[in-house]
């Protein structure tokens, strides 16, 4: 009896992918999401009116999308807005969203972790602080578990 | 609130007799065990060892007094009392992962088991064999099973499942029973036949219940959200994010309050308004008394903010229970109106919850 001992290509082989029962998440199409309006936001920050710049910033969140480039962009547009607040400020701006912004924000929150640069950390911090004051415990936890992220 | 601390390891599962005087639970190995009320403490009369596993679920069927367990040893057993001891009887699930909840169904003639086989298997007791045939339910389910909940017409069961939905399957066994009647879920009822599945929240779904005229079901997430959904012709979701960690196991105590218990250690009450289809939080169900404050000495405040950073000193947790809540289940008064309920826990603690003490301990709690 002869065996072919030699290749072992098969134990990489990675069954589960061809299972048909493999679970799929769901396609949301978000093809079409392009995330918070560049302009829109960049011109409300420089008017000063940085509350108006933050319901902008979190409006149009690019969640379903697959390209990386636009969620990129959402995120540094988040964190030129978030940067730009005076520290006593963020209080009330926290104060003035609504359940499911506050998610989002604390969803940019951690990704804007993942990536630091030199102020950015300390920045989300605060923000952090009063985010979970906020929505508490449960907000982290819907950032810990979404299938999609920002 | 009567606290009763049975081990000190987790309790895995547990359920009660009919008339409420035993409980039989998992104390997180391969064993039940039977407890009886003597007065005010608990002695233990039976130990059922057959499993080779973990028990993880257990079910007590009220009226004819069967007890089902099943664990990750992928069997599940039925156990009879014959004269002082239980019996066990092997039911052969033809699963290949373990088995994580099993109920009877409200009329005792069959028992729905979930598993990590990604299935649930409806078991009956065929008489011309003498022996358990399960039947399985497979599609469209892509993950473990996590909970289930029967309707009150036998046929309908809600399950929870990894794969983030909660679904309701139709376990129509013709062999048991007759062709139910129309449910607000749908009318068509097929042995497989998913009647409902969930949308809008992601997290493993922990704990379903239906309520008790089954038009309703409720089921709880792992993030940090509990949502219900009424039958009818568009089936109406209704959802709410809460601010704490996460509930694993829920119950409805009347048809629109659910009670809730999780990672939280202490069980919080929710209201569902029909009308104008929202959950409000309803409160904590947890009043802890409130201890006398010592005055802090110099000497200990300096030791605290040595061992600890903060000058008090925060021991315990305030809460009835010192760890997570796993189980929930009604003792008094059924779905419907609930006088007394029961929770369990990882810290190996029992803890029954009279209704109408709470009721009156919280000034402005409403169970309607």
């Amino acid at each position: 009896m002869s065996k072919n001992t030699v290749s072992d290509r098969f134990r990489k082989v990675d069954v589960d992918e061809y299972d048909e029962n493999k679970f799929v998440d769901e396609e949301d199409g978000g093809e079409n999401q392009l995330g918070p309006d560049e302009a829109e936001v960049d011109s409300l920050i420089r008017q000063g009116n940085l509350m108006g710049a933050l319901q902008a910033v979190l409006k149009n969140p690019p969640i379903n999308t697959k390209n990386q480039n636009v969620k990129d962009r959402a995120e540094g547009l988040v964190l030129k807005v978030l940067s730009s607040f005076k520290s006593s400020d963020i209080e009330k701006a926290v104060q003035s969203l609504d359940k499911t912004s506050v998610d989002l924000l604390m969803k940019y929150i951690y990704k804007g972790f993942e990536h630091p640069s030199e102020n950015s950390s300390a920045v989300l911090l605060q923000w952090h602080e009063r985010a979970l004051s906020a929505g508490g415990v449960g907000c982290i936890v819907r950032v810990l578990t979404a299938r999609k992220t920002v | 609130m009567a606290y009763h601390s049975f081990l000190l390891e987790p309790i895995s599962c547990h359920a009660w007799n009919k008339d409420r005087t035993q409980i039989a639970l998992c104390p997180n190995n391969h064993e039940v065990h039977i407890y009886k009320k003597a007065g005010t403490s608990w002695a233990k009369i039976h130990e059922l060892k057959e499993h080779g596993g973990q028990v993880t679920g257990i079910d007590w069927a009220s009226e004819s007094n069967r007890i089902v367990t099943c664990g990750t040893d992928r069997n599940a057993y039925v156990w009879t009392l014959k004269g002082d001891a239980w019996k066990p009887t092997l039911v052969i699930l033809r699963i290949n992962r373990a088995a994580r909840c099993v109920k009877w169904s409200p009329k005792e003639n069959k028992f729905a088991v979930g598993s990590g086989s990604r299935l649930i298997s409806v078991c009956y007791f065929e008489q011309e064999n003498d022996w358990w045939v399960c039947k399985h339910i497979k599609k469209p389910i892509r993950s473990t099973i996590l909970c289930l909940d029967w309707h009150p017409n036998n046929v309908l069961l809600a399950a929870g499942s990894c794969d983030f939905k909660c679904r309701i399957f139709s376990a129509y066994i013709k062999e048991v029973e007759e062709k139910p009647a129309p449910t607000s879920w749908g009318s068509k009822m097929p042995f497989g036949e998913v009647m409902f599945e969930s949308s809008g929240t992601a997290g493993w779904v922990h704990g379903v219940s239906f309520s008790d005229s089954g038009n309703r079901v409720a089921w709880a997430s792992h993030d940090s959200t509990l949502a219900v959904a009424e039958g009818g012709k568009a089936a109406v979701i209704a959802s709410l994010s809460s601010a704490t960690l996460p509930l694993v196991c829920v119950t409805f105590i009347t048809e629109n309050s659910i009670v809730a218990a999780g990672h939280d250690c202490y069980p919080v009450l929710f209201v569902y308004d029909a009308g104008k289809g929202t959950i409000t939080f309803g409160g904590k169900l947890d009043v802890p008394k409130q201890s006398a404050q010592k005055g802090l000495t110099a000497r200990e405040r300096f030791q605290n903010l040595d061992k600890t950073a903060s000058e008090t000193k925060e021991a315990a947790l305030e809460s009835l229970h010192k760890n997570s809540i796993s189980q929930i289940s009604v003792l008094e008064g059924g779905k419907v109106k609930c006088a007394k309920f029961c929770t369990t826990g990882m810290d190996g603690g029992m803890a029954i919850w009279d209704v109408k003490t709470i009721e009156s301990a919280m000034k402005d709690l409403k169970i309607q």
